[in-house]
Parts: structure tokens; C-alpha cells; sequence
């Protein structure tokens, strides 16, 4: 399928694993069956270099995903996801758009793409990240032993030109899109051919809904904090997995505000470095949504670390006025169903959660556009096959009917 | 207590024991205005649970960002009674403040600015040479912060009148001209810093090289607009000073800090290279971690207050500026009062999250 691309369109991409020739050779790549031995061996492979390496270490989330492409774990993914009753592939080649400020993301995606049984082109992160230079080395260093699955993953690095997003698009048979609205728009001007598809990570809002009771009796309330923490704070709480209100429900909400925000207080005045700017904009936020949704109340606070607005009622337009690194809406719910408007927005992602899984049942019954996951506190960036409502081993390949 | 008793008062004679009380009683009675007469301003202090009575200081009072002006309409009076709208210079896209002037607000600016430049100019007018074109103020109904910096300053120009061309072109004759006409009278100067840099003095480097000098002595040149662009070029406000003096003779350059929302109180930079804050107005420094006053020396966010501001909520604002608190009532050059010095904007932040980020903040 060699097109008519001037060969000098590549000149400016850097390999940071594979090179250039492989990419010519992609479109005669096998597809391969989802879940296959050899992915998983391969991916095992870099699970165990990454885990010897003692750089690994200082990057809890390159240890996270070290943890997700183990054996044991790729096996379970295997067992859910697995069809026998049908015969699936790849679907051929995908083309990866990595979002630039998340350093681990681009690995979940390639690895989807690898056990799903596709050759992958994934275009890295343009800021420099160490998390990004220790999951290539692993994987160049896996590939030593797994020459087969060289064009399988090919990671690569440009400074966004359209003309290469076009070529790598021009092959793909699915591409998929992170970084959210404006890197999908960007994308949206490079055309696919006819039989490809695209999953896109456009932006998302995410809440928290606790009730009080259930909280109230948690033994280990600094182990909700810490995990509260790597939902919000870890990511400047802008993730679109980051809760930005915590809807509080049950008898006793003031006494587990108090506990819960105590706890998380004394975390983050352990570990999160805030800068001016983040306190100046916090305020700024606070401001703007006292002048125009009045009856909000700023609970009082030591220092600017954490910033929480209690709201009147959950407007439809509530997240306009949303702010990062430590900035939370507030609302005492007394019928889950308030939440409603907040939650029928395709922009609506997961909801967070102590207490029983089952009270969403109704909003989601409602018939609500949002919501796409329902997890517990501290799981938000837990990252699954099964993403922003996409089933990725679905989308990722074909099957192939015989009757 | 009213504006016009403070303008009674001389602009730098007041220590700290004398200006706390003051600002205090001012500030305390602006604060109680504008909550009664601009509802978005007594939204804000009713959603941080602020009480006026409880107050022992002007520190205490809260502050509100000045990016709220660029995106509330915030006024203190019927608009019927604005006669001014003032914003400030935003590169296109971004959106401006917008401050919206009264007649009292408009006269007690100029009042205080008079009150304070005399201080380091001499009473009278002078005659007045603008380091800028004439079209910057062209359009009077929409003041930029650059047309309304030179509009402001121009009250103290007897006779008026511009350096550059609309074309930035210094017009070296009319200047030569205006010089002798002047000739043994001080001069007053006014520019923007980087326009001073780029468009004066850099011309009058190339003229004294093909043998042109102008002798500016007699001049004293204010200028103000910040330093950003200037120590891109590796220009210190040392060097700034000094090379003017080698071109044209320069002696007396006051910098100054000031900003479209609290116009009038202007911060001049005294002989020693301190930015003083006057008996109108007050800067404090406060920490990124708790909005603490940060003590003598240590750099914090700064907070500037104003005694002016009727007709908008402006009278406590947080800025978007870093600096740093040096002394109060002591420095050599005589002025009571704190003293300060400006690091620069604040830093944007390097924010996580899963969307990339193609603009800035702000």
C-alpha cells in the first residue's frame, strides 16, 4: 500500500523505538488474535526490566503500569475479555495520539494495542518526560529478546506537522486520540481512509460522591485521603478522571466533611508544592463564581492548599467555573437525582465513590449521556480496557463471521 | 474620614503609626460602599463570610484578584454617573480590564498622581517631551493603559508635545527645536520603559555615532510599563540609567509601578531605586501558601490598596505580580512609607491533566 508520500515527509520524526523502514512495511504487518501468547510474553517482558530497573522506583506510575502488563494481570484482562464463541484480529495498524502533559499514558494505549493483536505507531509526549525515557528503554531492551514484535510497537516523536499526521493517518485503520478537544480537532483535519475508525479522549469533568455514614466508619481514614490524593492532587486535579465537587449524602455530612478534609489537609501540606500562580487562580475562581451564583459559601481554611465552594444547587453549568490543583465544589445532596443535570453531559465521566455503588443506579436508569465509570475513591486513574464508555478490545479489532 | 482630608496630608510624611490608622478607617469605610452599592463585590465578601466589624486593620480587609475585572462589569454607581471607562492593554485575544470611572474616582486620581509626582518633580508644569507617537491617544473613548499613562501625565506638561511619529520614527528636528526653545528650563520626559529603550534611546545611540547629541541635563524622565521585554535584552534598570545619563545627559529617571485598576496611586522610584507607596495607597507582600504577610525582604504575591476607588470595587486588589517588601519608613532618600521592588509577573504553573494544553492561562 506504499502511497504517493514523499519520502522525505518522515525526515523530521524521531524513532525512539523501531525506525523509519519498519513504518513502510506496517500495511503488510499480520494482524494477530487478541490476547495472543506472544504479546503477552513480550509485554511481560518489559513488566520485568521495568521492575529490575531501579530507575523504575521513583515513578509510581511507571511501577503502576509495570504492575498492569504482568503476566498475572494481562491473564485476568484475557479471561474478561476473551471471545471463544467468535473469531477475532486486529484490526491492522493504530495510530496513537499521546496526550502531552499525562508522561505514563501513551503505555496503557500502546498496550492495548498490542494485545488486541495491532501493529502500533504511537506519537509521544513532546515535552521530554524521564517516565517516557524508562518505558522505551524497557521496551527496546524487551524487543532483544522478542524480535518478531518489532513493528508492533513503534514509538515516535515530531513536532505535530499535519503533513505526518496525515501519512501516519493515511494507515491507520484505527486511530485514537488523546489530549482532549483541541488535539482532536487538530487531528480531525487529517483524513482517514474510508474502513477506519477513531476512538477519542476529548474533555471530561469528574465528580465525587461520598456519604457521610459510610465514610464515618472507614478505620483507616488516612488510607481514603492518600487514595483521594492520587485521584486529585496527583494530577493537579485535572485530569478528566479528577473529581472536582464532592457530593456529600447520608446523616451525618458535617461530621465527615470535618474528618475527610482534615485528613486530606494534613497530606497534601506533606507533599504538594503549590505555587503562586495556582493560589492566584483559586481565588480568581472563588470570586467569579461568589459574583455569579450567589449563595455560594468558601469554607474557612488555614491556607490556600485547599480551596472548597460550598454551591446552592448543581446548575447545569456548574463545571464553567471549575478550577485545578486543589479547588472543590461542595454540595449537600438529599436525592441522588439532583445530580442529575450534572451528569447528563457527555462531558460527564466517572463518578468517585464511598458508600454503595447501587445509589446510581436510578441516575443511570434516568438515561443520563454521562457517566461512563463508576469506581471507588482512589481507583479514578486506574486505568482498564474498558475507558471513557469505550470498550477498546471491542473497537481495536474485527471479527470475522463463519457460519 | 474623606479623600479630600488625605490630600491635605504631604504624600510621604506619614510613618507607619500614622498611615495604619488612616488606611485603616478609609479602607474599612470603602469596603462597607462598595458592598452596599456594587452587588457581584458584596456576593464575593458575603461567599468568603467577610465581616467588616471585625476588622483592627487595612491588612485584614480581603482582596480580589484584578483578572475579575476583565471578566465582571464591577461598579460601584448608577451608570448614569460614569464618565470614563478605562481598560487596560491586552495583546489581541485576551480580554481586557475594564474600570469604569465617576467623576469624584477620575478627579481624586488626578489629584493624588499630582500630589505625587510633585513630590519628585517640583510643583508647576514644565514643558513636556512624550517618548511615544500621538496616535496612541487618538481614540479617547477607549483608553489604552499606554494612552491613558500619557493622558495622565501630561497635566504636569506646560507645552506639549511628541517625540515620535505614528510610525515610532524619532523626529529629531522638532525635538532640537523644542530643546533650544526650553533651553536652561527643566524638562519632563514620559514614556513607557521599552518604548523609551527601543525608540529613543537606541536613535540617540545611532545619531551621537554620526555626531548628533541632544543634551537632555535638564530633563527628568518618568517612565513605567515594567521590564519584562527590556530584561529580555539583558537591560538591568541599572543600566538603563546609566546609558541614558552617557547619551543625552539624563540625570533624574523615576521608574514607576502602577496599574490601569488603581490609577493615581502610582509607586515612583525615589533616588535610591525604591518603588514608594504613598499615604493613598499601600503594597503589601503575601505568600503563595496562605495569603500570610510575608516579612521585610522575603518576595510574595503583591496586594496593592488604594484610597480612591469609589465607583468600582478596586481598593484592595491581589496582583499578578511578584515582589519584594525592603523597609518602611527608613529609606535614605527620606520618604515614609514601605518601599519595594518589583521580580517580575508571576509564573504560569506547569499543570498536569489529560488535556494538552495549546493556550496559556493568562
Amino acid at each position: 500500500m506504499r502511497q504517493n508520500f514523499d519520502e522525505k515527509i518522515l525526515d523530521p520524526v524521531s524513532f525512539v523505538t523501531g525506525e523509519k523502514e519498519v513504518v513502510y512495511r506496517l500495511p503488510d504487518i499480520p494482524a494477530r488474535p487478541p490476547f495472543e501468547e506472544c504479546a503477552i510474553a513480550f509485554l511481560n517482558e518489559v513488566s520485568r526490566v521495568l521492575l529490575a530497573d531501579t530507575e523504575t522506583k521513583k515513578f509510581p506510575d511507571v511501577v503502576t503500569f509495570a504492575f498492569w502488563i504482568r503476566r498475572a494481570s494481562l491473564m485476568k484482562l484475557k479471561e474478561r475479555f476473551e471471545e471463544t464463541d467468535s473469531f477475532r484480529l486486529g484490526r491492522g495498524v493504530v495510530f496513537h495520539i499521546a496526550p502531552s502533559n499525562v508522561p505514563v499514558n501513551f503505555a496503557y494505549s500502546l498496550a492495548a494495542g498490542i494485545l488486541t493483536g495491532n501493529a502500533n505507531i504511537v506519537r509521544l509526549p513532546s515535552k521530554d518526560f524521564e517516565q517516557v525515557k524508562i518505558i522505551a528503554c524497557a521496551w527496546n531492551r524487551a524487543l532483544e529478546q522478542y524480535e518478531d514484535m518489532k513493528p508492533y510497537g513503534l514509538l515516535v516523536r515530531y513536532g505535530r506537522q499535519k503533513e505526518i499526521n496525515d501519512f501516519f493517518s493515511s494507515m491507520a485503520d484505527v486511530r485514537i486520540v488523546w489530549g482532549g478537544d483541541a488535539t482532536i480537532a487538530e487531528l480531525r483535519k487529517s483524513s482517514l481512509p474510508p474502513r477506519s475508525g477513531e476512538i477519542t479522549f476529548a474533555d471530561r469533568y469528574s465528580l465525587a460522591v461520598i456519604d457521610g455514614d459510610c465514610y464515618l466508619e472507614q478505620t483507616d481514614k488516612a488510607k481514603v485521603a492518600e487514595g483521594f490524593y492520587n485521584d486529585t492532587f496527583l494530577t493537579d486535579q485535572n485530569a478528566c478522571t479528577s473529581p472536582r465537587i464532592v457530593v456529600w449524602r447520608g446523616s451525618r455530612i458535617e461530621e465527615a466533611k470535618a474528618e475527610f478534609w482534615k485528613h486530606l489537609h494534613s497530606l497534601v501540606k506533606e507533599r504538594y508544592v503549590i505555587q503562586p500562580v495556582q493560589s492566584v487562580n483559586k481565588l480568581t475562581s472563588a470570586c467569579l463564581i461568589a459574583a455569579r451564583m450567589p449563595g455560594c459559601r468558601v469554607a474557612g481554611a488555614q491556607d490556600n492548599l485547599i480551596v472548597r465552594v460550598a454551591v446552592p444547587e448543581i446548575s447545569r453549568d456548574l463545571m464553567d467555573y471549575k478550577d485545578n490543583s486543589g479547588y472543590f465544589f461542595e454540595y449537600d445532596c438529599a436525592d441522588i437525582m439532583e445530580l442529575r443535570g450534572l451528569c447528563d453531559n457527555k462531558r460527564c465521566q466517572t463518578i468517585a465513590y464511598i458508600g454503595d455503588r447501587d445509589m446510581f443506579l436510578p441516575l443511570i436508569r434516568a438515561g443520563v449521556k454521562g457517566i461512563d465509570r463508576v469506581v471507588p475513591v482512589g481507583m479514578t486513574l486506574d486505568f482498564d480496557l474498558i475507558w471513557d464508555g469505550y470498550n477498546l478490545p471491542a473497537l481495536l479489532t474485527r471479527t470475522v463471521a463463519m457460519k | 474620614m474623606s479623600f479630600e482630608s488625605l490630600l491635605q496630608v504631604s504624600p510621604y510624611s506619614l510613618d507607619r503609626m500614622g498611615k495604619e490608622k488612616l488606611l485603616t478607617d478609609r479602607l474599612a469605610e470603602l469596603t462597607e460602599f462598595h458592598r452596599r452599592n456594587c452587588p457581584e463585590y458584596a456576593d464575593i465578601l458575603n461567599t468568603m463570610s467577610f465581616e467588616e466589624r471585625k476588622i483592627s486593620s487595612y491588612k485584614e480587609i480581603p482582596f480580589i484578584p484584578v483578572r475579575l475585572f476583565k471578566e465582571l462589569s464591577l461598579k460601584s454607581v448608577p451608570d448614569g454617573d460614569i464618565v470614563k471607562i478605562m481598560t487596560s492593554s491586552g495583546t489581541s485575544g485576551q480580554s481586557v480590564s475594564r474600570i469604569y470611572l465617576d467623576r469624584t474616582t477620575a478627579s481624586n486620581q488626578q489629584k493624588a498622581m499630582v500630589k505625587i509626582v510633585s513630590d519628585f518633580t517640583g510643583s508647576g508644569r514644565m514643558p513636556m517631551l512624550i517618548l511615544d507617537c500621538p496616535g496612541v491617544v487618538k481614540n479617547r473613548t477607549m483608553f489604552s493603559a499606554r494612552g491613558a499613562g500619557i493622558l495622565g501625565f501630561s497635566i504636569f506638561g506646560s507645552k506639549k508635545i511628541y517625540a515620535l511619529d505614528d510610525e515610532m520614527r524619532l523626529d529629531v528636528d522638532t525635538v532640537r527645536e523644542f530643546l533650544d526653545t526650553y533651553k536652561g528650563q527643566k524638562i519632563l520626559l514620559f514614556g513607557f520603559t521599552f518604548m523609551v529603550w527601543q525608540h529613543f534611546y537606541k536613535e540617540l545611540l545611532r545619531l551621537k555615532a554620526e555626531g548628533i547629541k541632544l543634551d537632555l541635563s535638564n530633563g527628568i524622565l518618568i517612565h513605567g510599563g515594567g521590564w519584562k521585554k527590556l530584561l529580555a535584552e539583558a537591560v538591568s534598570p541599572e543600566e538603563f540609567r546609566s546609558r541614558l545619563k552617557d547619551v543625552c545627559g539624563l540625570g533624574a529617571v523615576h521608574d514607576y509601578y502602577g496599574m490601569v485598576e488603581q490609577t493615581g496611586c502610582i509607586y515612583m522610584e525615589c533616588e535610591c531605586g525604591h518603588l514608594h507607596a504613598s499615604i493613598f495607597s499601600d503594597v503589601i507582600a503575601r505568600r503563595a501558601l496562605d495569603f500570610s504577610e510575608c516579612e521585610i525582604g522575603e518576595p510574595g504575591i503583591l496586594q496593592v490598596v488604594s484610597t480612591i476607588p469609589e465607583s468600582y470595587p478596586g481598593h484592595s486588589l491581589l496582583t499578578e505580580d511578584e515582589g519584594v517588601i525592603l523597609g518602611e519608613d527608613d529609606c535614605p532618600c527620606g520618604r515614609k512609607g514601605t518601599y519595594f521592588k518589583i521580580l517580575g509577573r508571576l509564573k504560569n504553573a506547569e499543570i498536569r491533566g489529560c488535556s494538552d494544553t495549546y493556550a496559556a492561562k493568562f
